[in-house]
Parts: structure tokens; C-alpha cells; sequence
């Protein structure tokens, strides 16, 4: 393409500063893990940590939770993003507004808000001790990050939802309900299918940032075995920088192969993984 | 979902032959009722699983006593408390999001807009490669960096070594949020027309480009800002105990400190970064950094309005000028 307002050699020049820092703060680091990981007989150092128990359960143990955590998140976020797209009542921005903001919390204030329900002196706690006597503390548990991995999941899909259901055609719903169609026909044949592309980017995104979660996992629980922890502390209790780079490049496969596999399917951009 | 607004016209029907269609509509309302009253219930349970937490913690950290509660009495004692510990970490992160922001400012506008004009496929291609910092864990950039600038303690020890975590991190926010903006106005045809009038290169990026991103400069920088006060994965690992940000003072207190100063603590985080979040939600972005493209453009395109009122027809008449000028401007629409 000829563009006779844009040389060539303008285009160089102003993607060259950010692809300067990008190659020596990003490229250049990670072929150095690459590099490190594969150091001395690169097969025989994954074999050793693709055969060991303990990085494979938790490497399982993060994967079960992350995939509990992206179906529960998309289930709750299709029925309340679909409430609030369909009905209008007073202060609904300022709700909006509310139910986004842990979108920009950082993983340690999930965490606390974790702890603000179900910790030691928590809402659910005083709750339940008043109820039942026994106090109900799950903070410090793999519930806790459940719960915390849906606190930062929810409003992300409840957002997708939004934008796809305000793009319905309310005409097909019609349609279908003068067919004779039972709300959860129309839910089944006509809505979900509609949200299909939006929620599986949507399911990616979530996944991806399920796995990778650091902060929440080291406020709630360091002796529970997610795989950012356990790479955490391969690097910095056991000074064992190798398994940690193979364990981390191991994690970024996963989630990578999940985010390309979601965008192959549906032809859009699934990487917003903040 | 929807079904309230259906109700009134079935029972207005008269009766005759349409009561019996009636009497069926009417079975199926009742399901849909119990649906919406579901929905309702979800709703709430939700908001106040996302709120109310948000909420405690504030209370929290107002109260001299959270064990015994609001009755304690309120105080702003460890909010001061927070300042005093911790007030080098918040001006830490400030300085990092500072120095962030103008690193990503630099570099991310020019290849924004570098990207958006480009439709090759190396273009696509660097615009995937800017992206996998997001997309992977940050954990492996952090380690990453550590592998190979550790080294260099004069850099490992100074701020910039969390700076460029943040930059990497940051970066496709700023290009994604100005190439959308790029995208979105056929700037190839402003500057077509600019040129043809005997502007230069720089004249344009100057005059016509950035004053055009610039809602999409400001969403950008804004994300940018946002996402460099709460970040916690990179910092963490990066950080020493010279440079401590706001989120890693956080970790630190929620540990070891009582709950009325880690409470107090994140009364500070929300202090500074939801003025941030409001302004990016009247702007038309979400909080993780996602634009609204089309309320960009309505904006834009009332900007355009306004513009062109004042331009008027010199514009028009040097677009013309422009497109007879090259042919090739003619099909060439990016959108």
C-alpha cells in the first residue's frame, strides 16, 4: 500500500522507541528465562518438573480453580448482566459504577476484601456465629480464593455481558415468545447463542487471569498451593531460579494457548488481562 | 425478562375469543415472574458481595475499635497512623506513575498512531507482540527482568527498575487506546489534505494527529496512572526494601499490621484512585482499561461538528483538493 502521507521511514521512527524498551524490557528478559529454563539438558530439566507431584497438583489445583472460578463467574455475571441491561431504576450508574471499580483493585485488596467477609472478624463470620453459633471463617481456605477470584472476575464479564445484551435484537426474543417459545427456550436458543462470542472471549480472559492471580493468593492463603505461589516460593524461599522460570513460562503456555484457542473461535481480540 | 411491560396489554385484552389465548399467556407469565424475582435476588446478592466489603473496610478504618465495633467510637487516628508508616510508599508509587506515564507517552503514542496508520501485516503482528505482557502472568515478566538486569544493582536498587515492569505492563493500553482512536477518524485524508497545502510530517503529527487522539491519549493515560498505582504482581518481585509502592505497602500491613490500619491503609489506596476510576468511567472506560469505542466516537463526533462549523468549507475544499491530488485516497477508506 502506497501511502504517499506516511514514508516509510516515519513509520520506523515512531514505532522504534517503544519497540526499543519493549525488546530490552520484555523480549529480551523472557528469552533470558527461556534460556535459563532450558539450562544444561533443557529436556531433562522440564521432565524433572513436568514428573514432580508437588508442581503438578498445584499446577492441577490452579487449573480446577480457575475453571470453577470462570463457570460460576460466567453463570452469575449472564443473570445480573442481563438484569441490568433490561431494567432501569434510580442511582443505576452509581451502581455501575460501584460493582466496576474491583476491576482496578490490586490482588492483595481482593484479598483483604476477602478477609473483610470471611475472616477472622468478618461479616460472615459475626453472621453466622449470631445464626448459629458456629463461627464460619473460609478466608484463609481455597474457598477464600474462590471467593476473591470471583471478586475481581465478576465485574469484567458482567461489563461483556453488558455491551453484547444492549447489542441484542430485541425483535428475535419477540419471535420466538409468539412462537410459544418457555423463557428458558428463548434463553437457550435465542440469548446465549447471541452472547456466545462475547462470554467465550469474555471465559478466556477470566481463565487467563484466574491463573496468574499472585496478589490475592498471597494476602489470603501463602501455604495454599496455586502455581503463581508455588513459583514464588521456588524464587525466593528455595533460591531456585530454574524451576522457577520453567514453572512461570509453563504458566504463561497455559494461558497464552487458552486466550489464542478463545480468539481462534471467536475472531476477537481476548487479551485484555488486567 | 421484560415481561412488566407485557402484562397490561394481556389484561386489557377482551374477553371473548381471546380468552383463551389469554388464559395461556397468562400460565406463562407466572414462570417469568419467578424468573425475574431470581434475577433480583442474584442481582443483589452480588452487588452486596462486591460492595459491602468495599464498604467495611472504610468503616474499618474510621473506627477506634473494629472488634468492638462502630460504637467505639469513630477517629481518623490510623488514617494519620497509615500516613506517617507508610506515606513513602504512596509517594513512591506516585513517582513510579509519573515516571511511568511519561515513558508510555513517549513511546506508546507515536506507535499507536504509527499502528493504526499501518494495515500491514507486520503491523498486526507487533500490535499481538505489544499485548502478551497483559496477556501472560506478570510473574514471568518480573522473574524475567530480575534473570537479567539483577545483575546491575545500581539499576536493580533505583526506582527505574519498577518503572520499566510498569512500562511493559502499561504500554498496550496506551497504543491500543490511541490506534482506536486513530482508527475510528480518517486521519489518512485529514493529513492528505494538510499536505496537499504544503504541511510537513512533524506540522501534521503536531496539528492534525495529536489533537485529534487526544481523547484517546487522555483514556490512555488515565489506565496507564490507574494501573500503576494498584499494580502488585511485577512489584512485588521487583521491589526492594528502598522501594516499596503503595500496593506493596498494603501486603505489608494487611499482614502484620491490625485490621484498623490495613483498613485505614486502603481508605488511602481508594482515596487516590477513584477520583482516577470516575474519571475514566466519564471518559467511556472501564476500569480494566477497555474503551467504549463508540462513545469515543460520539464524542469525537462532536468534536468533529464543532470543528468543522468553525472550518466550514476551506476544510471541505482542501480534502477535495487532496483526493483529485491521488487517485489512490479514493477507495482507500480504512474503515
Amino acid at each position: 500500500m502506497h501511502d504517499l502521507t506516511f514514508p516509510v521511514r516515519w513509520r520506523i521512527a515512531l514505532l522504534a522507541p517503544a519497540l526499543a524498551l519493549f525488546t530490552g524490557f520484555w523480549l529480551l528478559p523472557i528469552g533470558r528465562l527461556i534460556q535459563l529454563s532450558g539450562g544444561g539438558d533443557a529436556l531433562a530439566t522440564y521432565r524433572a518438573v513436568l514428573t514432580n507431584r508437588r508442581y503438578l497438583e498445584s499446577l492441577g489445583a490452579t487449573v480446577a480453580l480457575s475453571v470453577a472460578v470462570t463457570l460460576a463467574t460466567l453463570v452469575l455475571s449472564v443473570i445480573v448482566g442481563l438484569f441490568l441491561t433490561r431494567h432501569s431504576f434510580p442511582a443505576k450508574r452509581v451502581l455501575l459504577a460501584l460493582l466496576t471499580f474491583p476491576l482496578a483493585f490490586p490482588g492483595v485488596v481482593v484479598g483483604f476484601m476477602v478477609i473483610m467477609l470471611a475472616g477472622r472478624q468478618g461479616l460472615i463470620g459475626a453472621l453466622t456465629m449470631a445464626l448459629t453459633g458456629n463461627k464460619w471463617v473460609f478466608a484463609y481456605s481455597m474457598t477464600g480464593l474462590f471467593a476473591g477470584y470471583l471478586y475481581f472476575s465478576i465485574p469484567r464479564v458482567i461489563i461483556t455481558v453488558m455491551a453484547a445484551a444492549g447489542k441484542l435484537d430485541a425483535s428475535l426474543e419477540e419471535a420466538a415468545r409468539s412462537l410459544g417459545a418457555s423463557p428458558w427456550q428463548i434463553m437457550r436458543d435465542v440469548v446465549l447463542p447471541a452472547l456466545a462470542p462475547a462470554l467465550t472471549a469474555a471465559a478466556a480472559v477470566c481463565f487467563a487471569t484466574s491463573m496468574g492471580a499472585f496478589g490475592t493468593a498471597f494476602t489470603l492463603a501463602t501455604d495454599i498451593d496455586v502455581l503463581p505461589m508455588t513459583i514464588y516460593t521456588e524464587f525466593t524461599l528455595n533460591a531456585n531460579m530454574v524451576t522457577a522460570a520453567v514453572l512461570s513460562l509453563l504458566l504463561g503456555a497455559v494461558t497464552w494457548a487458552v486466550l489464542a484457542l478463545a480468539r481462534n473461535l471467536t475472531g476477537q481480540a481476548a487479551a485484555a488481562a488486567a | 425478562m421484560s415481561e412488566q411491560t407485557r402484562e397490561p396489554t394481556i389484561s386489557q385484552m377482551p374477553p371473548g375469543p381471546a380468552t383463551q389465548l389469554a388464559q395461556v399467556r397468562t400460565r406463562r407469565l407466572r414462570s417469568p415472574n419467578w424468573i425475574t424475582v431470581g434475577q433480583v435476588m442474584v442481582t443483589l446478592a452480588l452487588c452486596a458481595f462486591l460492595i459491602v466489603p468495599m464498604l467495611m473496610s472504610v468503616m474499618a478504618g474510621l473506627t477506634v475499635n473494629y472488634f468492638r465495633g462502630i460504637s467505639s467510637g469513630l477517629t481518623l487516628r490510623w488514617v494519620s497512623n497509615v500516613l506517617e508508616t507508610y506515606g513513602d510508599s504512596v509517594l513512591t508509587s506516585l513517582y513510579v506513575a509519573a515516571a511511568t506515564l511519561a515513558l508510555v507517552l513517549l513511546t506508546g503514542v507515536p506507535a499507536g498512531y504509527a499502528l493504526a496508520r499501518s494495515r500491514t501485516r507486520l503491523s498486526r503482528l507487533i500490535e499481538e507482540m505489544l499485548v502478551l505482557p497483559i496477556a501472560l502472568p506478570g510473574l514471568a515478566t518480573a522473574l524475567g527482568l530480575l534473570a537479567i538486569y539483577g545483575g546491575f544493582s545500581a539499576f536493580r536498587n533505583s526506582l527505574w527498575f519498577i518503572v520499566v515492569g510498569h512500562f511493559v505492563f502499561t504500554l498496550p493500553f496506551m497504543v491500543r487506546s490511541v490506534a482506536a482512536i486513530c482508527a475510528s477518524i480518517d486521519l489518512r485524508t485529514l493529513e492528505e489534505g494538510a499536505a496537499s497545502l504544503g504541511a510537513r510530517f512533524s506540522q501534521r503529527f503536531f496539528t492534525i494527529v495529536l489533537p485529534n487522539a487526544w481523547p484517546g491519549i487522555l483514556a490512555g493515560a488515565l489506565t496507564v496512572v490507574t494501573l500503576s498505582l494498584g499494580e502488585f504482581n511485577l512489584t512485588w518481585m521487583l521491589h526492594t526494601p528502598d522501594t516499596k509502592t503503595l500496593p506493596v505497602g498494603l501486603a505489608d500491613a494487611y499482614a502484620s499490621m491490625r485490621i484498623e490500619i490495613g483498613s485505614a491503609y486502603t481508605i488511602v489506596f481508594f482515596a487516590i484512585t477513584i477520583p482516577l476510576l470516575i474519571g475514566m468511567q466519564l471518559l467511556g472506560i472501564d476500569p480494566g482499561g477497555n474503551l467504549d469505542p463508540q462513545r469515543l466516537q460520539r464524542k469525537h463526533a462532536k468534536r468533529r461538528a464543532r470543528e468543522s462549523a468553525n472550518a466550514g468549507a476551506n476544510a471541505a475544499a482542501s480534502i477535495d483538493a487532496a483526493n483529485n491530488a491521488s487517485a489512490s485516497a479514493l477507495p482507500d477508506n480504512p474503515l
